[in-house]
């Protein structure tokens, strides 16, 4: 028939998708081969399958682009192929769009097939597009990751840091990531390979051996005069209290910080005192000083054998060089909260407001809490607040809507007091809309006590064996401080 | 360690190329190099320097590593403009490829598998098949992400050349890190091949894995873990054996890695068969998951939304946890609104106190959709737990009498709720809600209020003085308001037949029918009107039926969905809840042999009675209650035939799930349609379907252009071919002649019987064009076998063949048509349909109304593209334009020694005016269309359109 299409323009056709490396979605190829009737030639049939190429390509397959404050992009490296800024400007029309309806942004959204995840550091913010189904927990942590390495490069991500380095960025950008996976985000060891100063490179780098080894954090050769291991085991409460006094939640998050100045590639054992091990080698939970504990939920850092953990309970790895997080854990029994904090609040009249404010610390008295902040939130429109403290000292914060009581020292037991006076306009604006003052922000409290931990974790030992043979020296601080400690009141 | 690489940027004089050209051919190295870094620089800000391509590449031969990596980033940008000139590069980049650095050979590689040149690619196969066999494990890791850079570019090459065996024998290598980045090359791969069975894991593979994942970096773990959840294991003893392998990595510190791990140990738990294993593996995986929301938020939310798919699963893993989902103070709304929902499917008679206490501090907070949340989710608990319902309604009169707006009016709609899941229980907080009736002013809320007015219209003395109040303002309320308004009257005059309710359902039915354009209310006060005149026992049965209960769904993800959410944990499909083929686009992700899907309404609780199926519920005797509404809404996504005849376009996914019951159904809707009966509503409640706007009969010309209509010279494209059509060949396309929009079709009769009778139907489309008339009116008639006739059918728009709003725009239309002699067998196919002949002729704009138009719409709305056609003059475009309706209006130099001509055309259909601006150059290749249209949904078909006749 005539108007059918001939085959040969659809083999033509198919050819030419095919060269252009994009194979045609049915209801496209339909709508071209009606173009076909309307009696065009082929070459402008060919020019509709460039331009139906551009458009496919034009979505770019997995950019990460660096913004600066105002959506615009400062650097970027297209994984697969252009990078289509267009896919920029979508995603800050779309964030604009949310913003202005008070829809909350989420850190991924989907837009026409195209998905943005994205976080924000200082005034940047790192965007990565995706276009098929990637593993989003895993891109966004891999952002993260890269603000980790950029710090380590330049001390703080910013703009012009980007701007200040973007030779070296873009060589970060190549190794840290292939074709959209992420391959290697080791501060420490890239910066042996790819340097700030390409003049110090006379001799040509090669790749660490680390990059693909198992142990893909600790370069060889490493050496110290002086082999130390420092440990801070830091525990953060985290405390929601609500209005009625009684404690929501309570959570532990402890952290085993490690810093390691050792020569060579060091064995390390560390001991504790895991309530599992314990039990396991029949020595039962312990007594007094020798008690031990039950942790929740235990996170290691990639250096720790996990395999071996799961066996035996034995902590054993070897460590990258510096500082790093060797082990988290989480406990949530119910804890004391460490220093309590009330607020009465009186109301003498419409304008007249008196807080009085009780912090009391329920911990041993051999312990002493420093740097205490106590955090107490007064109305926007509060005028000339008049604060008396029996300890420490307290300013007005207008900026944070806020007082704030400093406490240098807090030995445990004790309980100090606040008494603050403040006014209120006698025309507020909630009352003219008829809706009373929204809810106030609860109670923050910071602070610091050194050697005392929540759960009562111990560092029996810290073993390093080098095939050297030297002996290091393991030192272990204690400390709990402050995480989420809210406190709710009425 | 601070650079100081902002000095490049600084060069913005003019000549500036030139001055790099100088220095490219500087013999000086430091020199060069920084020439390159100023053109990365300028590259960067994106200017355009592809015209130093020549001199970068000629820097490429350096020994200065950090040169060369810059020249090849340049490369990777440029190449695909200058594909002659990339050639050159080749050379080197073999070169390099051999080098004795291992960074270099590496590098070499990944750059060239970066390159989209097609003739730079046939280069790469050698080099790229020697470094996957490469001595040092960082060269083979980049070698085996390139083969998948590659099958990207060339698949054909990929499979032809061998790289499959290579990346497979990979799986083997000695270094960890390589076989997972070969895992993941070959896990792409074989998701992207349209070929089924390009890589399976099998026994001896996945050993390979499992010895893998201990070793390699945390990224690869990821991958490898990715993998090892698409493998199905073969029997329980198996997926114990890889538990036992994966458990271990829930205490990575990498939370993706923990994540991927959860995905593959719930994939296995299925399988497992002890009792005793699956709850151990339970309790073991909860501490790692609630870890996770000890991480950065975004990662939180990330790990929520996969929580919540757990929880739905597996309810028992975190079913001790609800605590540690409650907000925190500086939790970002996105994750407080996540939490909130995880909560709710923990609730249970054990910690709803708890949760009723938590969920009240947060009605107190600031930010409003938060608190608006907090509300429903009361409800929700109330609706799910009926021993709490009583602390909920408590929890709910306090709020409602902090007198806080928003609070009061959301409880109220949540209140009602929790009557329609307990009628006749609580009765009694009645008279504190009436308290609060003058406050209300959203919709839903008075609707709400209205509803409970109505259904305990016996209980509350003053229900007439109340329903009176709203009565005033009943013309100005928005239609749920009505609806509810309408509703309730009636029910108080059929419990207390008075004069005062009398007079008021008077009042209302003649305002319900005769000063209304909502046809909804319209017939349903009609209704209500007969069923009342005719016998008011029938009508107090029918309306004062008992009523099933709600419920609440806060499980509601379907089972073969969740199902394949989960075993994507931690991918966007897991994020978004929705399956991968729905956002993915069928060019690159072939549609698996997956389970079919519907789109699900996630946690909605529509309104009673709302517009939606109101009437239909209220005839049945029942409110339509949310768990059933979904079902009814969700299942036609875009139109009901194309599904059910499983030749739907745009939603692949929903085809899978429709075709044994394909041909019949649609068939037999089609021949309802064409008899003129029944209106098809049990599918799409949701559409405005008046009797007698299907008939068509209405006030349309018929066949105005039957008999003047000379057959065009066009050809028309063939839709139907002979083969599909048991011998009738159909052409057609949509066209507008002389003002009338018509189906202009050819018949061929390639069969043996003659054809006559030929009757044409279209399927609800985007913009709801049907035939005036079912016939084809075609000369000859019948069509002699081997002969061939031509005719036309008359379309216009109309208003029930529009897809539910918020369809896709589409120019598509699915097309049925049979005759006498197809035996009630009827003919599908699709077509699509060109926007000119929507036009209307009368579109003429006056410049003043244009201009007000065009200023009307706001700039954001414009939608532009760039076309590749050469427009020899300004005065050819306006006659083609023209030809289609599309009306010259003005042109006027613009920027560049463009022009821009301004053009308007109007659609028939409600969508309104399309506003166009043209920038050209006369005789030069390069238009910019910009597009304003009155209804913005239509401006990429506008676009579109207009890009097919500037290339015609």
């Amino acid at each position: 028939m005539a108007n059918t299409p001939s085959a040969e323009t659809k083999a033509q056709l198919k050819e030419l998708s095919t060269l252009a490396g994009v194979p045609l979605r049915d209801d496209v190829f339909d709508a071209l081969v009606e173009l076909t009737y309307l009696d065009i030639v082929p070459t402008a049939i060919s020019q509709v399958v460039a331009s139906l190429c551009k458009k496919a390509n034009a979505v770019a397959r997995s950019p990460v682009f660096v913004l600066d404050a105002k959506g615009k992009p400062i650097i970027s490296r297209d994984f697969r192929g252009e990078v289509a800024y267009s896919c920029v400007e979508r995603f800050n029309m779309r964030v604009a769009e949310m913003e202005s309806e008070n829809i909350p942004v989420p850190p991924i959204f989907l837009e026409e097939e195209v998905s943005f995840c994205h976080i924000s550091h200082n005034n940047v913010v790192l965007l990565a597009v995706c276009s098929d189904n990637s593993n989003a927990m895993s891109v966004l942590l891999f952002l993260h990751k890269l603000v980790d390495v950029f710090k380590h490069y330049f001390e703080e991500l910013e703009e012009e840091s980007i701007r200040d380095n973007f030779v070296i960025v873009y060589e970060l950008l190549d190794e840290v990531m292939d074709h959209g996976y992420p391959q290697y985000t080791e501060a420490r060891i890239l910066s042996e390979f790819i340097k700030t100063d390409a003049h110090k490179m006379e001799v040509v780098a090669k790749p660490p051996m680390a990059v693909t080894n198992a142990v893909s954090w600790r370069s060889e050769g490493i050496k110290y005069a002086k082999n130390d291991a420092f440990l801070d085991v830091v525990e953060s409460v985290n405390l929601t209290v609500n209005s009625s006094g009684s404690v929501v939640r309570s959570e532990v998050n402890g952290a085993l910080k490690m810093r390691t100045y050792l020569s060579g590639m060091p064995e390390c054992k560390l001991g504790l005192n895991d309530k599992v091990l314990f039990d396991a080698q029949g020595r039962g939970g312990g007594s007094g000083k020798n008690k031990a504990i039950d942790l929740d939920d235990i996170k290691f850092h990639q250096c720790v054998r996990l395999s071996r953990f799961e066996n035996d309970r034995t902590i054993s790895f070897i460590p990258p060089d510096g500082a790093f997080d060797l082990m988290t854990y989480r406990l949530t029994t119910q804890v004391k909260p460490l220093i309590w904090v009330e607020v009465k609040v009186e109301r003498h009249s419409r304008t007249r407001i008196e807080y009085l404010v009780k912090a009391r610390s329920q911990f041993k008295d051999r312990s002493t809490a420093r740097n205490v902040e106590i955090l107490l939130p007064v109305p926007p429109d509060a005028t000339t607040p008049a604060v008396r403290t029996t300890n420490g000292n307290a300013t007005y914060a207008p900026e944070k809507e806020a007082l704030i009581w400093k406490i240098n020292s807090f030995p445990g037991g004790k309980e100090f007091l606040l008494r603050c006076k403040y006014g209120l306009p006698s025309v507020s604006a909630s009352d003219e809309d008829g809706v009373p003052a929204a809810r106030k922000p609860p109670v923050q409290v910071k602070f610091e006590i050194p050697y005392f931990t929540v759960s009562g974790i111990q560092v029996r030992y810290l073993k390093v064996i080098e095939k050297s043979g030297y002996t290091a020296l393991p030192w272990v601080r204690y400390i709990t401080v402050a995480g989420n400690y809210e406190i709710r009141f009425q | 360690m601070s650079g100081n690489d902002s000095r490049f940027f600084t060069t913005t004089k003019k000549g500036e190329i030139a001055e790099f050209k100088d220095e490219l051919r500087s013999l000086d190295k430091t020199k060069q190099c920084d020439a390159v870094k100023k053109v990365i620089a300028a590259m960067t800000v994106g200017k355009d320097v592809s015209m130093l391509f020549p001199d970068v590449v000629n820097c490429m031969q350096t020994s200065n590593l950090e040169l060369k990596k810059l020249v090849y980033l340049y490369l990777i940008n440029y190449a695909k403009s200058q594909p002659e000139l990339a050639i050159m590069a080749v050379n080197t980049f073999v070169k390099d490829s051999q080098d004795p650095n291992p960074l270099i050979r590496a590098l070499a590689v990944r750059t060239m598998g970066c390159i989209r040149v097609e003739r730079i690619t046939e280069y790469l196969c050698d080099p790229l098949m020697k470094c996957m066999r490469d001595d040092d494990p960082y060269v083979r890791k980049t070698a085996a992400i390139c083969v998948a850079k590659l099958f990207d570019i060339n698949p054909e090459l990929v499979e032809d050349r061998g790289f499959l065996d290579g990346l497979k024998e990979l799986l083997g290598d000695s270094n960890p890190m390589v076989v997972a980045n070969a895992v993941a090359s070959l896990m792409e791969i074989s998701s992207r091949s349209p070929k089924a069975g390009v890589f399976a894991i099998s026994p001896q593979v996945l050993f390979k894995l499992l010895s893998a994942l201990n070793e390699c970096t945390e990224w690869g773990q990821v991958f490898i873990l990715d993998a090892l959840a698409s493998y199905n294991s073969r029997d329980s003893r198996e997926a114990e054996s890889i538990v036992e392998r994966v458990a271990p990595r829930l205490s990575h510190a990498n939370c993706a890695i923990v994540l991927s791990a959860v995905k593959v140990l719930m994939k296995q738990l299925d399988l497992i068969t002890s009792p005793d294993m699956q709850a151990s593996l339970c309790k073991k995986m909860a501490p790692p998951l609630v870890t996770l929301l000890s991480t950065e938020p975004e990662m939180q939310y990330v790990a929520l939304r996969n929580i919540a798919l757990i929880v739905q699963k597996r309810p028992e893993i975190l079913q001790h946890e609800v605590k540690v989902f409650f907000c925190k103070y500086n939790d970002p709304t996105y994750v407080k609104m996540e939490k909130l929902e995880i909560i709710i499917a923990l609730v249970n008679d054990r910690n709803v106190d708890q949760v009723l206490l938590e969920l009240k501090e947060y009605a107190t907070e600031v930010d409003v959709d938060f608190v608006r949340k907090a509300v429903r989710c009361i409800g929700r608990c109330a609706v799910m737990l009926e021993r709490a319902a009583q602390k909920c309604i408590a929890v709910l009169l306090e709020l409602i009498s902090t007198k806080v707006n928003y609070v009061t009016q959301e409880a109220v709609v949540v209140i009602m709720h929790i009557f329609r899941r307990y009628p006749n229980r609580y009765e009694s907080v009645i008279a504190d809600l009436c308290d609060n009736l003058d406050t209300l002013d959203e919709p839903d809320a008075k609707a709400a209020m209205i509803w409970i007015i109505g259904e305990y219209a016996s209980r509350i003395d003053n229900a007439e003085e109340l329903l009176e109040s709203f009565l005033e303002t009943f013309p100005e309320e928005p239609p749920n308001v009505q609806l509810q308004l309408l509703t309730a009257t009636v029910k108080l005059f059929l419990k207390k037949p008075t004069e005062g309710p009398q007079n008021m359902i008077q009042l209302v039915l003649s305002n319900a029918t005769q000063e209304t354009d909502n046809p909804d209310l319209r017939d349903r006060a009609f209704v209500y009107w007969r069923l009342l005149s005719t016998d008011p026992e029938a009508a107090k049965e029918v309306v004062l039926a008992e009523k099933p209960v709600i419920s609440d769904d806060a499980r509601s993800i379907e089972a073969s969905l969740l199902n394949e959410l989960l075993s994507n944990m931690g991918t966007l499909a897991s994020v978004y809840h929705k399956p991968p083929e729905s956002f993915v686009s069928r060019a690159r992700y072939p549609v698996s042999s997956g389970t079919g899907s519907v789109a699900v309404d996630y946690g909605a609780m529509s309104g009673p009675e709302s517009s939606s199926g109101g009437l239909v519920g209220d005839l049945l005797g029942g409110d339509v209650t949310p768990a059933t509404a979904p079902a009814g809404n969700a299942a036609p996504p875009t139109d009901l035939m194309g599904d059910l005849m499983g030749l739907d376009v745009g939603a692949p996914a929903a085809v899978a799930a429709a075709p044994p019951m394909a041909t019949p159904s649609g068939a037999d809707m089609l021949g309802d349609l064409l008899g003129g009966g029944a209106p098809a509503a049990p599918a799409a409640p949701a559409a405005p379907l008046d009797p007698f706007d299907l008939l068509g009969g209405g006030g349309a010309p018929v066949g105005g252009a039957a008999g003047g209509a000379p057959p065009p010279a066009l050809p028309l494209p063939v839709l139907l071919p002979a083969a599909r059509g048991n011998g009738m060949e159909i052409s057609g396309a949509v066209k507008s002649l002389n003002g009338q929009v018509v189906y202009e079709l050819s018949v061929s009769n390639q069969g043996a019987q003659p054809i006559d009778g030929v009757m044409i139907q279209l399927n609800k489309s985007f913009f709801g064009l049907a035939p005036t008339s079912p016939a084809v009116t075609l000369t000859p008639s019948p069509v002699p076998p081997g002969g061939m006739a031509r005719g036309s059918a008359p379309l216009a728009i109309n208003s029930a063949m529009v897809v539910p709003p918020g369809t896709a725009p589409s120019v598509s239309l699915q097309v049925a048509v049979k005759h006498n002699g197809s035996a009630g067998q009827v003919y599908y196919f699709t077509d699509s349909l060109s926007l000119d002949a929507l036009f209307a002729a009368d579109g003429r704009l006056e410049k003043n109304a244009f201009l007000d138009l065009w200023r009307g719409i706001p700039d954001s709305q414009e939608q532009s593209t760039r076309v590749q056609a050469v427009i020899p003059t300004g005065d050819a475009l306006i006659a083609k334009l023209e030809a289609r309706s599309v009306f010259f209006l003005a042109r006027r130099p613009a920027d560049n020694g463009m022009e821009a001509f301004y053009f308007c055309g109007k659609l028939i259909s409600h969508h309104g005016y399309v506003l166009l601006e043209l920038s050209l150059r006369e005789g030069v290749p390069g238009i910019k269309v910009c597009v304003r249209s009155q209804a913005s949904e239509v401006s990429p078909l506008a676009l579109q359109c207009v890009e097919k006749l500037l290339l015609a």
